[in-house]
């Protein structure tokens, strides 16, 4: 942590890459570009010691355009402090970043379940946490904090039993 | 009535020649049901933590007969759904209730698998009895184990009063849907057509336009 | 339901032993939903060959109950009783990370008491849950009398916060700028009493399963988990400890006063499952040191527990039934509470790891977004590596040891 005025500690990691540092209640983030988010994470990783990615999220703006801004936070164990990293997304897909922390595999699966973001890269791309055929992205804030029909694919499974119970063999 | 105090009385012609014995072999029947529940627990959530201390040493429900906790719905009797019940895991409930061999009874424990609880969201099943038939609802958040233990003694009592070989004999009149039927209980109101009862409190998209034209109320928009 | 099939990658007809009755078929069995040593609602889709474990595919959101979508709904104070129930063995846990997180971000700070008296209700909560994680990990192994010893505990404890809060679970007892009430002398004496006799307790349970030699061939050697590999994933908590990694976030970001207890971290030195139980075990041993400290000290430390600052906190009860501005305030914070555009993490040392809340506002009356990050999830992102090539009966012994509750997993 540094005091008000000086850089940060990782900020020498990002040199070269365009990025802005900004002061929020937890400490210093740094928001970069869609282009450079990658090369980006790698930097932190490697030069600034930040072995741990703590979670990767998504906000979402809606109906502010572009909606999506992408949020990783790291953590580095030996100099112990943390960075956000903050990107707006122009569209819905982001760079992977689950080949430089393995344990980010899930965390970008989720953000796909959840918001629709793809991750160019990603080895397993599904669905984490809704059931597979679900059709829609929950956190997105136009989704109905009810739901939109959320027992259809329960009365398809339900419809597919009671027709194979009253087949004839 | 199904029972054999029914059937006693048609096939001797007369009032209740096999009547006394038919209805001790119907209490000697529901006796042995009622002592000897064998309960299933699906501990979906934090109700499975307490229904865990209801097992455990202070609250033992091996008093009352239902020690067998058998996590194979082949042998058990009691299905005690313990928890939030979500769309992804209600066919997984569902199956485990069919799997379950007739006399069966369900015990809906906690507000959240008698009504979805707090959860009015997109994820969670509004009540079990949408999709299986409910004995007893035991509301509490979690329910104490002493409410689960009073909802034991409660199932207890219905099982003393019912005709325990109406279903055999097919005398038994509809109180619950068939085994294996799949047919819901109640049909759930999801996605189709909202009515005024529908309005949520939080959720300020669900309301429905406002017909009082009067400035105070909005004006007539919505 | 178990089914055969013949994979793309079943070893090569030279590698297949001749006396193979299986001829090199591999089986999907599948574990859960619903199983008793899942600890919850967790799907396994298990690819064994043999009695090996080939290939281990973990389902989860069986028990995703939207509580994120919830919290931009309901708001930043409706949103207490929902952390209860994210790791729902150590609610309070929960609720003070969450506190913590909104506190940080609207710049409030709470009063010394209730600092001091979360501290002590946090470590309560640490001891339930890793007397969950014995108890269940006992019974799971074939351990039964552990399950009832620790659950026999845990009612003690329950008892303490039954008198504390009202509730034995899910207690919903903390607010933004401190706790609901003060702690009384009643119930000061409860946990006196309690951490009188839980050191005994912790004795018949260790006297039990440390040296037990089934214990130990069930144990150790399962699940061997290196420094980088645990950093690589995400790993806090025990998990990582375990594994010889020195990170504790009460040492290391202290919050609500921790820098100034006197605790050791207990370290292990091969991430095996063994070594997991053994921290828990000490853990517990320090927490109940720790809340012996905190117990103290509230002899001393007296004030408030509860910040009186009008914009986020509700006024006194018997002012808003008399005056009219703490009206208009309660009126306000129930309906339009505001706290100013920004984002804050915040994590805390709970019994799984770090739990973690990311809050976010943009200034208007309902939160923008509140992400909790999940020790759990990690833990069973993990353990696909951890259970390859073991055997099946290990896979109980790992689901146990890197203790997960599905309520935090899944949300």
């Amino acid at each position: 942590m540094s005091a008000a005025g000086t850089a940060p500690r990782w900020a020498a990691a990002l040199e070269g890459l365009p990025h802005e540092i900004s002061a929020e209640q937890d400490g210093p983030c740094v928001r970069v570009a869609l282009a450079d988010l990658r090369e980006a994470l790698k930097r932190l990783r490697d030069r600034a010691g930040f072995a741990m990615c703590t979670f990767v999220t998504c906000i979402d703006g809606y109906p502010k355009e572009p909606r999506f801004e992408l949020c990783h936070q790291l953590l580095s164990l030996e100099h112990n402090d943390r960075v956000r990293v903050r990107c707006t997304l122009p569209g819905d897909s982001a760079p992977t970043c689950s080949d430089l922390w393995p344990g980010a595999v899930w965390m970008e699966r989720e953000c796909f379940d959840m918001f629709g973001l793809r991750f160019e890269g990603h080895p397993d791309l599904r669905r984490l946490l809704m059931p597979d055929g679900y059709e829609h992205f929950p956190l997105r804030r136009d989704f109905p904090h009810h739901g939109i029909e959320p027992d259809r694919l329960y009365r398809e499974w339900d419809r597919k039993r009671r027709e194979h119970w009253t087949q004839t063999p | 009535m199904g029972s054999l105090k029914a059937i006693g009385a048609e096939s001797a012609g007369e009032q209740g020649s096999l009547g006394f014995l038919a209805t001790r072999t119907d209490w000697l029947i529901n006796w042995g049901r009622k002592n000897s529940l064998w309960p299933m627990p699906l501990g979906l959530s934090c109700c499975g933590i307490e229904l865990m201390a209801m097992f455990g040493p202070k609250f033992d429900l091996a008093r009352f007969g239902a020690e067998a906790a058998r996590f194979t719905p082949r042998q058990c009797d009691l299905l005690i759904v313990a928890g939030t019940l979500t769309w992804k895991m209600a066919q997984a409930a569902r199956t485990i209730y069919d799997q379950m061999p007739d006399p069966k009874w369900v015990i809906a424990m906690g507000v959240c698998s008698s009504s979805g609880g707090m959860y009015d969201s997109y994820a969670v099943v509004q009540g079990v009895d949408s999709i299986l038939p409910v004995d007893v609802y035991v509301p509490g958040c979690p329910p104490r184990p002493d409410a689960m233990i009073d909802a034991i003694l409660k199932l207890q009592k219905k099982i003393e009063r019912e005709d325990p070989l109406g279903r055999l004999i097919g005398t038994a009149g509809p109180m619950r849907s068939e085994a294996g039927s799949g047919e819901l209980q109640f049909q759930p109101n999801f996605g189709r057509k909202r009515t005024a009862l529908d309005k949520h409190a939080h959720d300020p998209k669900s309301r429905l336009p406002i017909e009082d034209p009067s400035p105070r109320r909005g004006g007539g928009k919505s | 339901m178990t089914t055969t099939q013949v994979f793309e990658y079943a070893p090569s007809p030279e590698r297949i032993p001749g006396d193979d009755p299986l001829h090199g078929e591999l089986m999907t069995l599948n574990m859960g939903p619903q199983h008793p040593a899942t600890h919850g609602v967790l799907r396994l889709i298990v690819t064994l060959d043999g009695e090996q474990v080939v290939k281990c595919d973990p389902m989860v959101g069986f028990l995703h109950r939207g509580k994120e979508k919830s919290c931009e709904t309901l708001g930043w104070h409706k949103f207490f009783p929902h952390t209860d129930r994210l790791d729902y063995v150590q609610p309070l846990m929960n609720n003070i990370g969450y506190a913590l997180a909104v506190e940080k971000l609207a710049g409030i700070d709470v009063p010394e008491r209730a600092k001091v008296a979360r501290v002590l209700l946090m470590e309560l909560s640490r001891i339930m849950a890793h007397l969950i994680y014995i108890g269940t990990l006992g019974i799971d192994l074939g351990a039964v009398t552990i399950f009832f010893y620790s659950f026999r505990q845990r009612e003690e404890l329950y008892k303490i916060v039954d008198a504390y809060t009202g509730h034995r679970m899910n207690n919903t007892y903390v607010r933004i700028g401190g706790l609901y009430a003060d702690v009384d002398e009643g119930v000061e004496a409860m946990v006196r009493e309690f951490l009188e006799q839980f050191p005994s307790a912790l004795e018949e349970i260790d006297k039990l399963l440390t040296r037990n030699r089934i214990w130990n061939d069930r144990n150790r050697g399962i699940g061997v988990l290196s420094a980088q590999d645990a950093i690589a994933r995400s790993l806090t908590g025990p998990v990582l400890r375990a594994s010889g990694v020195d990170w504790d976030l009460r040492r290391k970001q202290p919050y609500s006063g921790y820098e100034t207890y006197e605790f050791e971290v207990p370290l292990g030195s091969t991430g095996d499952c063994y070594d997991r139980y053994l921290v828990r075990m000490e853990e517990m041993r320090q927490s109940a040191k720790i809340a012996r400290q905190a117990l103290d000290r509230l002899a001393t430390v007296k004030g408030d527990v509860l910040i009186e600052d009008r914009r986020y906190v509700l006024p006194p009860k018997d002012l808003v039934h008399t005056s009219m501005e703490e009206l208009i305030f309660q009126f306000k914070v129930v309906t339009d509470m505001r706290i100013p555009r920004g984002q804050a993490y915040h994590a805390i040392e709970s019994s799984k790891g770090e739990l973690g809340f990311f809050v976010a506002s943009d200034g208007s009356s309902k939160p923008l977004r509140c992400h909790i990050r999940a020790p759990g999830l990690m833990n069973i992102q993990s353990l696909p590596s951890l259970a390859e090539d073991r055997l099946f009966s290990d896979m109980v012994s790992l689901i146990g040891s890197l203790d997960f509750v599905m309520g935090e997993v899944d949300r």
